[in-house]
């Protein structure tokens, strides 16, 4: 049962978790633990509008709970940086539905 | 459990997770695990212009909790083999 999908890989990584309630945290991923509860260091939002460009928001040190959360991905830096997220604009993402 | 056997064979198939927010991921399928939990490498969001939310993330865990469909490939899906695997489940063997 242990060659599943961990995130063993991604410790000291940055990542960004979508929320259950839509929203995106990025950060580095410090810990977590079977039920994908997870330790962010130097995370900040990014929150995705119509109206403006996409705004960071700082955050620090979170936790979070796994049953909030819906998907970690794998920050690619080089695809990060040439990302312009002043001008990047969306709609948020919807929060999940049981 | 009989699932989580079926996931794994289709381990680097291509497949597309439709998540409960209505965000579909497409990727090859890297592993699973018994909660049905998904690790996808590759991945593109299907509609990038609406969902432009991960243009940066190439790999993702995909909590099993939100997936609400995974699209497989027709070739992946051996129906006569999930009869007989279902049946033999739900007589407790």
């Amino acid at each position: 049962m242990s060659a599943g999908p961990g995130l063993e890989s991604l410790v000291d990584q940055t990542i960004s978790v979508i929320t259950n309630d839509g929203r995106n945290i990025v950060g580095v991923l410090k810990g977590f633990d079977q039920a994908t509860n997870i330790i962010l260091d130097e995370s900040h939002e990014r929150v995705y509008s119509t109206k403006e460009g996409v705004q960071q928001l700082v955050l620090g040190l979170y936790i979070i709970r796994g049953d909030n959360i819906s998907v970690v991905g794998e920050l690619d830096e080089d695809l990060d940086s040439n990302l312009d997220l002043k001008s990047l604009r969306a709609h948020p993402l919807k929060p999940v539905i049981h | 459990m009989l699932f989580f056997s079926y996931f794994k064979d289709l381990v680097g198939r291509e497949v597309t997770v439709e998540l409960k927010n209505d965000l579909a991921i497409r990727g090859t399928l890297h592993s699973v695990d018994q909660y049905l939990n998904i690790k996808l490498e590759n991945t593109r969001v299907v509609d990038q212009d609406k969902y432009p939310h991960m243009l940066s993330v190439r790999n993702c865990f995909i909590r099993g909790s939100v997936v609400r469909y995974v699209q497989l490939p027709p070739e992946g899906v051996d129906v006569e083999l999930l009869h007989d695997a279902t049946r033999r489940e739900a007589r407790g063997g």
